[in-house]
């Protein structure tokens, strides 16, 4: 067999995993939620085909200024964590090499969603940190009603967002300017009198776009579709659309959800329009950064407003960090009252008194990661190896494919998947729940894995073939190694990923499959922040410890090769 | 595993009068069985209370409790549903559930219960079952034995006697005292359980007709029951914590607002919970509870055993064993739990009743007296339609 | 055991890179390819070794030894590469390097460490058995690279601007050891390059490759 006919079996059966494990399970959910939408749901007696499951939707109150919410704080969020990503990269990109900047941001990527939220929320709240320390300047004896969190023009959620997810585009950036050659351009746009921000927004921007255009799509589609965040740091009244669909899926009243369905397709389709926005934004911008261009202004006017929004960032990241030690600080707290900048009395209780729950949790949410982490990157490692034995690049369906559970909202498909699954017996197992973490773990992987895999020097594989080494020999013994550091990188994030997921695991599991984070979502329900503080540490220690790993690995094994140290983005 | 099914079925179809042989049947079915008791996990005290219960139940029936903690009710709810959507009509994954209210009409509605097996408990003897009971009412709904009573619930309030001098006297003092306290009060958002049970304790206060309530709402019952709760309320809402724009998601959320000074009274349907809250370090000790005049609304949790549940003899012996005098007392103690006993005192015998007098007490906790008389919850209906009414009123 | 080209040539969308080359390499001989850049030299070496792109489509004939590559993979090709930056694997040590080209028919750990300690000592790199390739200099990773490619024993060797990275002095030294070593295993070899100065070394035939569209 030819390399080239290896090749296609390797992307033949990768494929088919893909299309048998992602594709027909999504469109199957899909199905049902469309039935149940337009009022087919025979389990509640709904037999009945018609529009009326949408007219009880639209006919919510507040649903038209849910929507808007939504559209508002999903779009900001992505447009705002673009502009500060993009802003941060051009100012650091000079002072910061790839795995310094990927440390500083290692805390972020690591701590769930959820979890930042709460911090956040504490920290930003009337009664929060922030107001704790200067209520004794400005003489305040109770904290000021003012809608700092769960404001009415979801600003506290766009914050939240923004924190969350500059971090992993500015990560994604970082890995995409390992494919040219970022110094010469500088200096050849330098040397014809641009200014830094100049040459960045008119020769770097450019080319990045192609590049993180769909991890920015990720970020639109969660942005738009977050319940955790949304819940937390949203208004409440009414809330953002993902928040009010939980709230319509989990009614006691049954009938509520044929309208809930109508809701879960109505995010995809904001989804969707969201993205067919950024795509003619693209092609608006394109016109008009052309005429910008072929002005051949030198553009020192550009470099005012990424400085400002660098700063932004770096403050929004010491919001960040606030909350993170915020959490930890709870986590070791008794009492703390208003207005106390530190906690009254301090205590063990919340780590002891959790019990063997939290022991079972912990190990459950760790084999959890491992499993699924191992099986997506196996299935990247696949897919990727298959495309350079077909020496081809992906397609552009093949690209989407891939990330189609991170596009499509998870509410549209998940409870139509969980009737699926349970009428084929497979609810309620640990399987299940692998199968559906590892839906949302691929895509990140590939994320992650793809840039450093097409980045590793062609001309490794070609001298081992030439030494007589076959594909997998030149896969096992050459790629592989060289590729340590982003493999256990990738792996790091498909972990942080893992332990992350709610409603896969809610779903999947029957709820039985108690981990960190079902868990933690359940306790805060009950908002005690010291436990959260727990299970929030917790749930971020996982995939942390799995980034420290995916440092100190590579550099213990390859402790003596010096091209291996520091050449992982 | 395929032998507990089979015993599970067949407990389940024995629908003789209880009898000694009968309940020895269950236990042998019972035996080895985990039953997935899916509860509310938001309280760490509860939480700790079902290990409790396991650990007795494995010890002395050999059947061990898994906790399914819910953030709603209703998921186990919905997961049965999506379980009868799927044919899978045995062998599922809930195999009992803490509920009442509209979970429980929904559940009775579709079908979705097992039963009746209340009256094959053996511990039922020690409850009052008699017509008009809260035991065998739920929301108004007949119990008909699908669900076992296992703890009291009632609303009240409770305030920091630190801030506050004198807390609202009645229903109708909330409206002054916001107006004199402005932003320091709020209530959960009415989609949650507890923010509407307020709005419910209002509707009771001040409906023309109070038994009108007892009937399901129609169009012109609701809108003239409701009209003295909507003046009163659009009274009292430019007043509340955001100028009434924006409400806390559950109780412990309001709760926590009182611990970081934001506002001043907290709800809550357990007594017990502000005493629990003290000890717990999340409410100072300076917290009390306060019922306003007249009394308040008061209902019984139950457990239910869903129809396709796989380990129901399991979980009879759980229902059973959560009725026991024995642990009634336990879960009474403040320092256990402080949930009032289910049980008819004058049922028991001395030394349960020794038990239960012996049982410690809290500055926080209020007694039976403090708590005043109480109101029976509305049918299951006026809950629903005050909730959809308040959001069509203002959600904008 | 000689590299035959027949009527080669390479064509993208349609368009052939250069006219058809016709050329016959004897054992021991380096043959000179020389071009502009752009004329498709990389590719043409890239067609030889087996790693060509989809994109590209090829007539005419490559033999190896009366053997015709077109359907062989590039591994069993026995045809080894020599870049213009050494390539050596960066995980591994330069023995190791060496030992991963060295042919599996030698057997047994003791033999096979014995052919690669020899093999450096060759190369003028004895003891350096454990170091990283990376702390080599220019012109030792040159001669290791050269020397791994060797211990393959292929059959033809192709060489991609092998000398051009290093400074004039090394570039002589490193020349003469390279094809020494090709007369002395009496392999065919095609070279690529952009110096005069290398193909006058070689001594060798010299193709010169014209764009097609400039051929008159």
């Amino acid at each position: 067999m030819t390399a080239a006919g290896d090749g296609r079996a390797l992307r033949a059966a990768a494929f088919a995993v893909l299309a048998l494990g992602v594709i027909g399970p999504i469109a199957a959910g899909l199905a049902q939620t469309a039935r149940a939408a337009f009022g087919l749901m025979p389990a509640i007696g709904a037999a009945q085909a018609g529009l009326g499951p949408w007219r009880t939707l639209f006919g919510l109150p507040g649903f038209a200024t849910s929507v808007q919410l939504t559209l508002l704080t999903g779009l900001g969020a992505t447009v705002l964590s673009l502009a500060i990503a993009f802003a941060l990269t051009a100012s650091l990109h000079a002072r910061l090499a790839g795995t310094a900047a990927a440390r500083a941001l290692t805390p972020f990527l690591a701590i769930p969603h959820a979890a930042l939220a709460i911090g956040l929320a504490f920290v930003l709240a009337p009664s929060g940190w922030i107001v704790r320390f200067v209520a004794p300047l400005l003489g305040l004896d109770r904290p000021p009603d003012l809608a700092l969190v769960g404001d009415p023009w979801g600003i506290a959620l766009i914050l939240g967002l923004v924190i969350k997810e500059v971090p992993f585009l500015v990560l994604v950036t970082l890995s995409a300017l390992t494919q040219f050659p970022v110094r010469q351009h500088l200096a050849a746009g330098q040397s014809l009198g641009y200014g830094r921000a100049a040459v960045w927004l008119k020769v770097l921007a450019p080319q990045l776009w192609p590049l993180i255009r769909l991890p920015l799509m990720v970020v639109l589609a969660y942005a738009l579709s977050t319940v955790e965040m949304g819940l937390i740091l949203g208004p409440s009244n009414p809330p953002v659309l993902a928040v009010l669909l939980t709230r319509l899926f989990f009614d006691a009243n049954t009938a509520l959800l044929l309208p809930a369905s109508a809701g879960a397709l109505l995010q995809a389709g904001l989804a969707v329009g969201a993205f067919a926005l950024v795509w003619s934004a693209e092609r608006a911008l394109r016109r008009v950064g052309l005429w910008w261009l072929r002005r051949g202004g030198r553009g020192t006017a550009a470099e005012p407003p990424l400085r400002v929004l660098a700063a932004g960032g770096l403050v929004l990241f010491a919001i960040g960090a606030l909350a993170l030690v915020a959490l930890f600080a709870w986590s070791l707290a008794w009492r703390w009252p208003w207005p106390a900048v530190l906690p009254e009395s301090w205590s063990l209780k919340a780590w002891t008194g959790a019990g063997p729950g939290l022991g079972r949790a912990f190990l459950r949410t760790l084999v959890l990661a491992l499993v699924t982490t191992s099986l997506a990157l196996a299935l990247a490692i696949a897919w990727l190896e298959g495309e350079d034995r077909g020496r081809r690049g992906r397609a552009g369906w093949a690209e989407a494919l891939i990330f189609l559970p991170l596009l499509v909202p998870q509410i549209a498909f998940l409870y139509g998947l969980n009737v699926l699954f349970l009428r084929l017996g497979l609810s309620g197992g640990l399987g299940a729940v692998i199968w559906a973490q590892a839906l949302f773990v691929f895509p990140y992987v590939m994320i992650a894995l793809s840039d450093p895999w097409r980045a590793l020097d062609p001309r490794l594989p070609r001298a081992a073939a030439s030494l007589g080494a076959g594909p997998w020999r030149r896969l096992v013994a050459v790629k592989l190694p060289v590729l340590l550091a982003p493999i256990l990188t990738a792996a790091a994030i498909g972990m942080a990923v893992s332990v992350a997921q709610y409603l896969p695991t809610l779903f999947m599991g029957a709820g039985r499959i108690a981990t960190l984070t079902t868990e933690a979502v359940t306790l805060s329900s009950a908002s005690d922040r010291r436990v959260t503080g727990v299970y929030a540490t917790l749930q971020a220690g996982v995939p942390l410890a799995s980034y420290a790993a995916a440092f100190l690995i590579p550099a213990l094994v390859h402790r003596n090769r010096r091209a291996l140290r520091g050449a992982d983005a | 595993m395929r032998l507990a099914l089979a015993a599970a079925l067949v407990a389940s179809l024995t629908t003789a009068p209880a009898q000694a042989d009968d309940w020895q049947d269950t236990l042998n079915g019972a035996r080895g069985q985990t039953v997935y008791w899916n509860a509310w996990g938001g309280d760490g005290r509860t939480n700790a209370f079902i290990d409790w219960v396991s650990a007795q139940t494995e010890a002395r029936y050999g059947v061990s409790v898994q906790q399914v903690k819910l953030t709603d009710t209703a998921e186990a709810v919905t997961r049965v549903l999506s379980e009868k959507a799927a044919g899978r009509n045995e062998g599922g994954s809930v195999d009992m559930i803490w509920i009442n209210g509209p979970n429980f009409l929904a559940m009775k509605a579709q079908g979705l219960l097992h039963g009746p097996f209340v009256a094959d408990l053996p511990n039922a003897q020690f409850l009052d079952l008699s017509p008009g009971s809260p035991n065998v009412v739920d929301f108004t709904v007949p119990v008909d034995g699908m669900e076992s009573p296992w703890r009291l619930a009632k609303f009240v309030f409770s305030y920091d006697t630190a801030r506050v001098d004198a807390p609202p006297a009645t229903m109708a003092d909330f409206v002054p005292w916001a107006a004199a306290h402005p932003g320091r009060m709020t209530h959960p958002d009415p989609s949650n359980f507890i923010g509407a049970t307020f709005l419910k304790q209002a509707l009771v206060d001040f409906a023309p007709d109070p038994a009108v309530l007892l009937q399901p709402a129609t169009d012109a019952r609701f809108a003239e029951a409701t009209a003295p709760l909507w003046s009163w309320y659009d009274a009292l809402r430019p007043n509340l914590w955001r100028g009434g724009s924006a409400f806390p998601e559950n109780e412990s959320v309001q709760q926590q607002l009182v611990n970081d000074g934001e506002i001043d009274i907290a709800m809550n349907f357990d007594p017990a919970a502000t005493a629990a809250a003290i000890a717990e370090g999340l409410l100072p000790e300076t917290a009390r509870v306060f019922v306003p005049e007249g009394g308040t609304i008061g209902n019984v949790s139950f457990v239910a055993i869903p129809y396709n549940a796989a380990h129901k003899a399991g979980a009879m012996v759980v229902a059973n064993f959560l009725l026991d005098p024995a642990t009634q007392a336990h879960m009474q103690n403040i320092e256990v739990l402080g949930s009032f006993s289910v049980l008819a005192p004058e049922r028991l015998d001395a030394e349960a009743k020794a038990t239960f007098a012996a049982l410690p007490t809290a500055p926080a906790l209020p007694t039976l007296d403090d708590l005043g008389p109480t109101l029976l919850e509305p049918h299951a209906s006026w809950m629903t339609r005050l909730t959809e009414a308040w959001a069509a009123r203002y959600t904008r | 055991m000689s590299l035959v080209l027949e009527n080669l040539q390479l064509t993208l969308a349609g368009r052939a890179l250069f006219a058809p080359l016709t050329l016959t390499v004897e054992p021991g001989c380096v043959a000179t390819v020389m071009g502009p850049s752009g004329v498709g030299k990389s590719t043409l070496l890239d067609a030889i070794a087996g790693h060509l792109a989809p994109a590209f489509s090829m007539t005419g004939r490559i033999a190896l030894d009366g053997r015709d590559l077109a359907l062989i993979p590039p591994e069993a090709r026995r045809i080894g590469l020599v870049f213009q930056d050494a390539v050596l694997f960066p995980h591994l040590s330069v023995g190791d390097n060496l030992a991963f080209g060295l042919a599996s028919s030698v057997k047994g750990r003791d033999a096979r460490r014995g052919a690669v300690e020899r093999a450096l000592a060759q190369a003028g790199l004895a003891g350096l058995y454990g170091r990283d390739p990376a702390s080599l200099s220019g012109g030792q990773r040159s001669r290791a690279a050269l020397m791994r490619t060797l211990l393959a024993a292929p059959a033809a060797l192709l060489l991609d601007e092998p000398f051009s990275k290093l400074d004039t002095g090394l570039r002589d030294e490193i020349r003469a050891f390279t094809f020494a070593n090709v007369r002395e295993r009496a392999v065919p070899a095609l070279m690529v390059t952009h110096d005069p100065a290398d193909a006058e070394a070689a001594a060798g035939q010299t193709i010169g490759l014209t764009s097609i569209g400039e051929t008159p």
